[in-house]
């Protein structure tokens, strides 16, 4: 019971290799691949998924070289990017990660999109390929396709026309006002992009209904000139009515990007379409980022099922077979936490484990999964597992699904750090009185309130100063990253044109503010003019 | 279920970050320059043709955003618990639990941590970086960075090719080649059965009544003319038998130079004069290294007198004293003779020095170039670092000016970017050259 991921494989690793022996055809023998044999074995697949009622987006595989690879990770997975210097930086570091060795490219990359396009490297080997299409082409697009947190933020079929159209906007836009001041506003933009987001509301997809909007969204920003918003009627000093002072906006706003895009009063209407192209992207992206283990998860499941489908029919050999436990075992590899390997949990292994096991569950339940899951142990698993991947994300399905058998297999153990505290202690392991526990904890770890600080847009001095004053509420009075925080607000600062304040928040009460430009000591309170 | 689509993208360009990483090496210029700056000094002349790795501080190169700091109240679930039972405590590490990290994977979850952001520039990058003080014009720019030049020489033929490059000779020669291969089986036949026709023709008696001596000739002779028709058939001149001339690059063929490097060590000569001079000379072996295949460079110092030196100490060993400028050229003069014979090698001289010199020892210089020196190098530039008034040697080395035009230039330099004039008309003969 030392390595939990290998006792998986060794207690199901027979199931495959059960005693009738079956006609072996295998499609191919050689470890060489070809663009006929990548065809075949994808048909072979496509049967075996629908076997699985697995629906998917049509598929576009592309063989890229490994510089390629390298070029479409530096564009952090978009097929077509803006440019940019992070992106740069991005390509220089794993570039050097992997000429020195150090890091290994991924066998793929996957799009989501509609056809969904999956980057194959050319210098895999045929098993390689045949499980990355699996996992890419049939998993990951599976997820991508059913999952109501990409049905509802994004729109696949639109999501390439966006990124070109996005791309030639910002060239267009370089060409007239310089690299640099493009540079400038997406700097700006980056440094808030994971508050681009409406957490709660459901944006309206990219679309191309919304392309045409956009004229229309020009000419409010002409009427935006005018609007009661900056109508100023300046006040005498000392006649503040602080009384009926309205705050603006009425409600805090989590969407820094959007709020600035709609209100920031210097922007001019090419910076308003940047700062919106950030949005559009971050947004793009934000299902992914909730989505880690479900989607991992659910590929590796299915390049996992799929594989052992295809050796069932005997269209592969056991030398294949061989090979893909390995790579798979690789894959799905959590080390402890003690591990010098150990970067926090591996999303493919908590995944896999946490599909395989709801599989189980359906199967085989015992009586404890009887009391934990009385609703699912029992079932169908195939439908059991496609409703699981269609409305959950990472947070909700960890919270609803993680059984006591996977806390156990993991060893899960939570420890709480309190900075008021000398030690840290440990509050659940897995055990009975634990479970719970640890389970919510671990959801949590998932949930992006949590790892993104709470900031919203709290209020806009209209009447004076045009200052914006942002709100950071601390959850478990976990602190900002002091050293970013003024880094933060001087692209803040960049996007607004005026004053920015940043104020943490206890209840009602600040215990902490930031300001850009920085304040100066709250001695002189002379102001000329 | 759409049908899967299979395309190679592997012949699409490869360099979709270029433009990125451009942007990303503009942003950060001035420390790549810096970087480059040192590396060109701390570099042998010889060595200055390959990329650098450059190291920028990663404070200066963060994207920042909002994220959480250390401290509050923390819960974190890990997997793998060996021995911990709820209720266990653990000591937090020193350092306020930074360290351990096991609590406080957010803070620096971007993975970069303290180390700086290390990468590395071309070669090309580098000498771009280098050249920019230089001020350098692009021709030169590029002369200086292409590897190698080519010409086209004849390499046989091949069988593919534009039309103007047929070889006719060549390919009616295959022709001919291959019609007779092609007709071989059955012009041997018809001369087998030519034979058994005149075998039949000559016999008296039809060995076969049934199938008479007419009929048999008849048939013979059908099947002589099948055969012909086929050989008739085989084309002329084919598709395959065309042959094209073919040319290949080569490297244009090269012969050895040798570059002289002359400075004044003196003790009026700072590092930094020393540093400037550095890049005088390499711009000279970078010259050369294009046109040549192979260099020799000889380093000379002098103040009083003059001394071959291996390149460290010619650039990093300090001496003081008076300023003989003769004793460099004589040595050097001496060193053509004995080691580089003008039939065998072109010979390249740059000499730099802060205008010091002996009143009486200038005029000496100027005749000895003049006379055993300049007729017998290609080039032979002098650079004068100082933003003081010149002195005799200057002057001396004007007049040569008139007579030695085409190859001798002279400059004073007070920074990196008045460097390049002292080439003007070398890199431009080789424009022309080029063109």
């Amino acid at each position: 019971m030392s390595e939990i991921v290998d006792n998986d494989l060794i207690d199901r690793q027979p199931e495959p290799e059960a005693p009738k022996p079956v006609e072996r055809k295998p499609i191919s023998t050689e470890s060489e691949w070809t663009f006929d044999l990548i065809r075949q074995y994808d048909e072979a697949i496509a049967i075996c998924a629908k076997e699985y009622k697995l629906e998917t987006y049509p598929n576009q595989i592309e063989v890229i070289s490994a510089e390629q690879m390298m070029d479409a990770y530096s564009s952090v997975g978009m097929p077509v990017g803006y440019h940019h210097w992070s992106f740069g930086k991005q390509f220089l570091q794993t570039e050097k990660l992997y000429k020195r060795g150090q890091m290994g490219l991924a066998y793929e990359i996957v799009i989501n999109s509609d056809p969904c396009i999956a980057y194959l490297m050319e210098e895999n080997t045929m098993m390689m390929q045949a499980l990355v299409i699996a996992h890419a082409c049939y998993g990951h697009n599976s997820f991508f396709k059913g999952n109501y947190l990409f049905q509802t933020w994004t729109d696949a079929s639109a999501i390439i026309d966006y990124l070109i159209f996005a791309k030639n906007y910002l060239a267009e836009c370089e060409r007239r006002h310089g690299i640099e001041a493009v540079e400038q506003i997406l700097d700006s933009c980056h440094a808030i992009m994971n508050h681009g987001v409406d957490r709660y509301k459901r944006p309206s997809p990219i679309s191309a209904a919304e392309e045409a909007k956009r004229q229309r969204e020009r000419e409010e920003y002409l009427q935006k000139q005018v609007n009661d918003l900056w109508r100023t009627i300046p006040l005498k000093a000392g006649d503040k009515e602080i009384k009926n002072k309205q705050r603006f906006p009425a409600e805090p706003q989590e969407n820094l990007l959007y709020f600035i895009e709609k209100n920031a009063p210097l922007l001019e209407p090419w910076q308003r379409e940047v700062v919106r192209i950030v949005r559009k992207v971050a947004q793009y992206f934000y299902p992914q980022r909730q989505t880690q283990v479900m989607n991992e998860g659910w590929a590796t499941f299915w390049h996992y099922t799929l594989m052992n489908r295809l050796y069932e029919k005997g269209l592969v050999t056991d030398g294949f077979m061989l090979e893909f436990f390995q790579s798979h075992t690789s894959v799905v590899y959590q080390p402890p936490f003690d591990s010098p390997w150990y970067s926090g949990m591996n999303p493919y292994a908590l995944g896999f484990s946490m599909f395989q096991d709801i599989k189980r569950i359906c199967e085989h339940p015992t009586e404890e999964d009887k009391k934990w899951f009385p609703d699912i142990a029992g079932s169908d698993w195939l439908e059991t597992l496609h409703f699981a991947m269609r409305n959950f994300k990472d947070e909700s399905f960890i919270l609803q699904f993680l059984s006591p058998k996977v806390i156990r297999d993991f060893k899960f153990f939570t420890i709480l750090d309190d900075d008021t505290e000398n030690e840290y202690q440990v509050t659940a392991i897995h055990d009975e009185n634990g479970y719970r526990a640890v389970r919510e904890q671990l959801a949590r770890q998932y949930n992006l309130s949590y790892r993104d600080p709470n900031i919203q847009v709290w209020d806009v001095d209209i009447r004076g100063d045009r200052s914006l004053t942002l709100r950071h509420t601390p959850i478990d009075r976990v602190p900002l990253y002091d050293k970013e925080v003024g880094e933060v607000l001087k692209h803040i600062h960049r996007l607004w044109g005026f004053d920015i304040h940043l104020v943490s928040v206890d209840g009602d009460k600040a215990t902490k503010s930031y300001h850009c430009p920085e304040k100066p000591e709250p001695e002189e309170e002379e102001m000329e003019d | 279920m759409g049908v899967t689509h299979v395309i190679d993208r592997r012949l699409n360009g490869k360099n979709k970050s270029a433009v990125n990483r451009q942007r990303f090496l503009r942003r950060y210029r001035e420390h790549i320059k810096k970087a480059v700056a040192d590396a060109v000094n701390k570099r042998s002349i010889t060595d200055i043709d390959r990329g650098e790795s450059i190291s920028i501080p990663s404070k200066d190169i963060g994207e920042p955003n909002f994220r959480h700091g250390k401290g509050g109240r923390r819960a974190q679930t890990h997997p793998g618990n060996k021995e911990f039972v709820t209720g266990d405590t653990i000591p937090r590490p020193p350092g306020g639990g930074g360290g351990g990290g096991s609590g406080q994977g957010q803070a620096s979850d971007q993975g970069e941590g303290m180390d700086d952001f290390v990468f590395q520039i071309s070669q090309e990058e580098f000498l771009d970086f280098m050249f920019e003080d230089l001020a350098l014009p692009n021709l030169v720019q590029k002369q200086l960075k292409e590897t190698s030049n080519f010409k086209y020489v004849r390499a046989g033929y091949t069988t593919h090719g534009t039309p103007a490059k047929i070889n006719v000779i060549r390919s009616m020669r295959g022709a001919y080649a291959r019609r007779l291969a092609l007709s071989g089986n059955a012009r041997k036949k018809i001369s087998d059965l030519k034979e058994q026709l005149e075998a039949i023709k000559r016999s008296p008696m039809p060995p076969d009544p049934v199938f008479s001596k007419e009929d048999q000739i008849q048939a013979l002779e059908d099947e002589i003319k099948r055969l012909k028709g086929r050989i008739q058939r085989i084309p002329f001149i084919d598709e395959i038998d065309i042959r094209y001339n073919q040319h290949i690059k080569q490297p244009k063929p090269a012969t050895a130079a040798v570059m002289f490097c002359l400075m004044d060590v003196s003790g009026s000569m700072s590092q930094t004069h020393k540093d400037i001079a550095k890049r005088f000379f390499i711009l000279l072996y970078l010259f050369l290294k294009r046109n040549y295949q192979k260099i020799d460079v000889v380093f000379i110092r002098h103040h009083t007198s003059a001394k071959e030196v291996d390149e460290e100490e010619f650039f990093y060993s300090r001496e003081t004293g008076g300023t003989i400028v003769s004793s460099a050229l004589k040595l050097m003069r001496e060193i053509m003779e004995q080691r580089y014979p003008t039939e065998d090698w072109n010979i390249y001289a740059a000499q730099a020095s802060d205008g010091d010199n002996w009143n009486d020892d200038s005029p000496r210089c100027s005749k000895l170039l003049a006379e055993s020196i300049l007729p017998f190098v290609q080039y032979y530039s002098y650079i004068e670092i100082t933003p003081h008034e010149h002195q005799m040697l200057w002057h001396e080395y004007e007049k040569l000016m008139e007579s030695y035009k085409e190859r001798f230039s002279m400059q004073q330099i007070m920074d990196e970017a008045d460097i390049y004039p002292v080439f003007r008309k070398l890199f431009q003969k080789q424009a022309e050259h080029l063109a």
